[in-house]
């Protein structure tokens, strides 16, 4: 789990896993709250460079990470966005309140390594 | 191809079934030439179902999840069964946002996401017995150059 936390200051990057759904946002919940109480952490960045699934539970997961963060006044984002994920992000309305950075290429590609998970697209 | 096929499975109710869970159902409906979007949907669908049946209906005591799945011509019926507590206003948990459980950080969306990604949702429940989750998709429909 520690490798796929990145703190650079006052931010913290989470890399995610390949599928972000409620068995692996408790534990990534957990660690970031931790981060974020301890490390003084003023900004969280959601990578989904690696991620081809998420269920309502990342929605879950990031909209209680805003809320903690939002409180101290810090401020959450989303970056290697794909369709899918962006889809996800666009229908729970949580694109109004983080900022998103789709991925470079929304190719079939990336569309079916995602799905089926072998790894990283670039 | 035969035009009906029927499979069950019943498995614990750890988290870490999830992902074996909604791959298996996947896995199940390939033969009806499903786009990986259609896929990606039904894969969501299940997840939320699977996840409702874990933390809600068994507040994370470990016991059995039944899926029941049928393909019918090129439409899949998932129902997805529990033993749990069940739900008392059916009507009230599937409205958008709404959630008992937002300690942890549940964003009360999964019924939501059920209705966008599956054509057809019917939620039964009767408190202290369980839940039955039938959701009906037709996959497939849009890209058979050669079939």
């Amino acid at each position: 789990m520690g490798e796929l936390f990145q703190k650079r200051g006052t931010v913290l990057t989470i890399r995610l896993p390949k599928e972000v759904d409620h068995h692996h946002t408790e534990a990534i919940r957990c660690e970031a709250d931790r981060y974020i109480e301890q490390e003084h952490i003023r900004e969280i960045v959601f990578d989904f460079m690696d991620t081809g699934f998420m269920d309502s539970s990342g929605i879950g997961m990031i909209m209680g990470r805003y809320r903690n963060l939002g409180m101290i006044g810090g401020r959450v984002s989303a970056i290697h966005v794909n369709e899918r994920i962006y889809k996800i992000l666009y229908l729970s309305g949580v694109y109004k309140v983080i900022d998103i950075t789709k991925k470079r290429e929304w190719s079939n590609r990336d569309e079916k390594k995602g799905e089926y998970g072998d790894g990283r697209y670039e | 191809m035969e035009d009906t096929n029927e499979m069950k499975m019943e498995f614990d109710s750890y988290s870490s079934n999830e992902s074996f869970a909604r791959v298996a159902v996947a896995a199940f409906c390939t033969r009806l030439n499903p786009t990986l979007e259609e896929l990606s949907d039904l894969k969501t669908a299940i997840s939320e179902a699977i996840t409702n049946c874990i933390i809600h209906a068994y507040d994370n005591q470990i016991r059995k999840i039944q899926i029941i799945c049928r393909i019918k011509g090129q439409e899949v019926e998932v129902n997805i069964i529990d033993h749990g507590k069940g739900m008392e206003d059916v009507a009230k948990a599937m409205e958008p946002l709404y959630t008992t459980r937002p300690d942890l950080d549940r964003s009360g969306m999964g019924f939501a996401f059920m209705e966008a990604f599956m054509d057809e949702v019917q939620v039964e429940s009767t408190p202290g017995e369980g839940t039955c989750v039938c959701m009906r998709k037709k996959l497939g429909c849009f890209t058979h150059p050669y079939a």
